[in-house]
């Protein structure tokens, strides 16, 4: 059992557990939306139920998972304890008083502002104020992982990083880079605000400091599923990794491809001059790369496991592939949506194409298939990877985990397909009741109702899954496996294990390319709210 | 396995150049259609004060709706605020160039023509700006697609799209949506 197992179940645990509330939120509001009266139904309640369950999937799930995946990668991957776990407990018991301070606000209708917050608009302080800590927390963990690649490689000179943790830190150092958008919107701009030490603000400006954030913090959540293709799926098969070399690159690609392109989330905004959109533009079609190059390698990885099982011909590999594994099969079905939610990313990207969709139920339905689809379900399976490590018990059931893993994908199809559709047909967002009298959107009625059966799936599904995780502990003690110690946890290994060039195992290299292209990309579009100085708007208190 | 190093590079490079190529057709996709055919998003650095919209000027409430510009040009004013759109209808005329021109007074909306590719925000400090041509008679709902407040969901305005023979401005050049 890793030495650290406590703090990465509590980490772990939060996460779910924010997940699980929020899913109830999720089937709710579908339903409010859905031509069915549903009860409590209200704008106020709706609103705060939206807020709540964007904060709680986007910024709890995903940084706490993240967080305890880390510390478990730190310790197995390096085979070393990880740095400071006091420092470790502190910053975890921030980012709970952090949570704490979000739900109380969002619940008691004091932050009725979305997750991503539309100033003027301002929320309750303590909103804000909990943010922060959740944001402080995770960079305690971002250290950590960077002093423990750190001091690995001074124990291991000359020795690559194994690429399960050259990839967590990856992820720590785009997440420091990613957070700095939002800090500063919060710290300058919105606390103040909140805190009524200003009046107004620059909403524009406000704005181009999200978008820095906005597109970045996606390939943050995403990168753990990436790890799990990369060096868990592989090994689970029965396979190697095609190449290290090339998912180093990959992870590289994220990091320094993912920043310089949040302004594509304001393509339908007045502010940007069209100039600097282009610029992002260009670059975001970059972004595809990184993703293109995994598919390749995973499928390669995946192929060299089918043929080692026996598989013949040209797809004879992916019947013989263990499907019965929920870590090949979540990668098969995480695969799969990602077909989809790539296609749909490619319109949403498309500059002119955005003006069809955005604001859309499409753009729902787009981040709906890619990260509750492609990257959840590989939280769920890294999740069925880990916990018998992480309590020293087999699964109690692994049929219940496949059931599960299933009905995620399928109840996210029947969930999001219908947002696409509509969303393609003008249904626009964010709005909580929808009147079906209409002859112009009576034909949606069906549509919707498809979607809140996908709902109801997922809820589900959810459930078995916390249900699956609750299992190991409270397994009978004698499914303790005292007897036969666990085996310690294995990462896939290269092909060709070769040296790998001093650039790819570490990131001074990377991190001055990111300041290049983020200083081409932001400076003008920043420094030009202070050159035209636009009127300010008046805040809008909701904190009732 | 069969597979040596050098394949493995060989195979790898393959794939990088052939998805390589598909971006670079993507892009010049969209560059074309940004460079070529002017299809860009609606950007428009222009300023205004969200404190004084309403008090005189090109958004004063005589000046919103639709209007035949001395110009020559047909221009729609609209100010969207929490949780109304002021006018609650516009009338334009089929097949012929309009320019949709927004502000807000309080905070973030959105606005888009259901059917149509008119979609843009409206961000206090800024005039919004979108060229458009409706092609098909009818009336359009406009609702407002950016969350601004409980009301959000109850922000609906309309658009009449008639033929050019029924579209009427008077004396002054204004058009309004005349009861159904
Ligand atoms: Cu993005
Ligand atoms: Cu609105």
């Amino acid at each position: 059992m890793p030495r650290l197992n406590r703090l990465i179940l509590a980490h772990l645990w939060t996460a779910f557990a924010a997940f699980g509330g929020a899913l109830i939120l999720g089937l709710w509001q579908m339903w409010v939306r859905s031509p069915f009266a549903a009860p409590l139904s209200s704008s106020e309640n709706y609103f705060i139920s939206v807020t709540a369950h964007g904060s709680a999937m986007g910024y709890v799930l995903t940084t706490f998972f993240i967080m305890g995946f880390g510390y478990f990668v730190a310790e197995t991957a390096l085979k070393r304890p990880v740095p400071f776990p006091r420092l470790a407990w502190a910053g975890f018991y921030a980012g709970i008083v952090g949570v704490a301070l979000v739900v109380g606000t969002v619940v008691s209708g004091r932050a009725t502002v979305l997750f991503t917050f539309y100033p003027p608009l301002t929320a309750s302080p303590w909103f804000y104020v909990g943010l922060v800590l959740v944001v402080v927390s995770s960079w305690v963990w971002c250290a950590l992982m960077l002093i423990g690649m750190g001091q690995w490689k001074r124990e291991n000179p000359g020795k690559s990083v194994p690429l399960a943790m050259f990839a967590t830190t990856a992820n720590a150092v785009l997440w420091l880079w990613t957070t700095v958008g939002v800090a500063a919107e919060i710290l300058f701009v919105m606390l103040p605000a909140a805190f009524g030490l200003t009046e107004a603000v620059d909403v524009g400006l406000t704005r181009t400091l999200f978008s820095w954030t906005l597109h970045a913090i996606v390939y943050f959540w995403l990168i753990p599923a990436y790890i799990a293709f990369y060096t868990m799926a592989p090994q689970k098969a029965g396979g190697r990794l095609y190449s290290d070399m090339m998912a180093r690159i990959s992870f590289v690609a994220f990091l320094i491809y993912g920043l310089p392109v949040g302004l594509h989330h304001l393509f339908m905004d007045p502010h940007p001059a069209t100039g600097f959109k282009a610029v992002q533009m260009v670059l975001t079609v970059l972004v595809a790369v990184p993703t293109l190059l995994t598919v390749f390698t995973v499928c390669a990885s995946m192929e060299i496991a089918g043929r080692l099982r026996g598989g013949k011909g040209l797809l004879g590999w992916v019947g013989a592939l263990p499907w019965k594994e929920p870590l090949v099969l979540a990668t098969g079905l995480s695969f799969f949506m990602l077909w989809f939610g790539g296609f749909g990313g490619l319109i949403n990207m498309s500059y002119g194409m955005n003006a069809m969709v955005h604001n859309t139920s499409w753009v729902t339905a787009h981040f709906h298939m890619i990260f509750g689809g492609s990257v959840v379900i590989m939280y769920f399976a890294i999740a069925y990877e880990i916990w018998p490590k992480l309590t020293g018990r087999a699964a109690p059931c692994v049929a219940h985990q496949r059931v599960q893993l299933w009905s995620w994908a399928i109840g996210m199809m029947i969930l999001s397909l219908p947002w696409h559709l509509l969303g393609m047909f003008g249904q626009w967002r964010r709005v909580a009741q929808f009147d079906y009298s209409d002859p112009t959107i009576s034909w949606w009625a069906p549509w919707m109702t498809a979607s809140l059966i996908g709902g109801a799936i997922l809820v589900a599904s959810g459930a078995l899954f916390i249900w699956n995780l609750a299992r190991f502990h409270i397994a009978d003690r004698a499914q303790r496996l005292d007897a036969a110690p666990m085996e310690p946890m294995q990462y896939a290994v290269a092909l060709h294990p070769g040296s790998t060039p001093a650039a790819l195992n570490g990131f001074r290299l990377w991190n001055i390319l990111v300041l290049v292209l983020m200083t081409a990309a932001y400076a003008l579009p920043i420094a030009h709210s202070f050159i035209v100085n636009p009127p300010h708007a008046l805040v809008h208190r909701v904190n009732g | 396995m069969a597979i040596d190093e050098i394949s493995v590079a060989k195979s790898e490079r393959r794939w990088a150049t052939a998805m390589a190529g598909v971006s670079a057709v993507m892009l010049g996709a969209i560059l074309y259609a940004t460079l070529g055919l002017h299809l860009n998003p609606p950007s428009n650095v222009e300023l205004i004060d969200p404190a004084t919209i309403h008090v005189s000027g090109e958004f004063a409430e005589e000046n919103l709706g639709t209007r035949l510009e001395p110009t020559g040009g047909i221009v729609t004013r609209l100010v969207t605020t929490q949780f109304s759109f002021s006018p609650a209808c516009v009338v334009v005329p089929q097949d012929t160039p309009v320019t949709i021109r927004v502000v807000s007074p309080d905070v973030i909306h959105g606005i888009m023509v259901v059917g149509t590719n008119v979609n843009t925000m409206v961000i206090p400090g800024y005039v919004s700006r979108v060229r458009t041509r409706f092609t098909e008679v009818g009336e359009m709902l406009m609702p407002c697609h950016e969350f601004c407040g409980l009301g959000h969901s109850q922000m609906i305005a309309k658009v009449r799209v008639v033929p050019v023979s029924e579209f009427k401005p008077d004396a002054d050049g204004r058009a309004h949506c005349a009861a159904p």
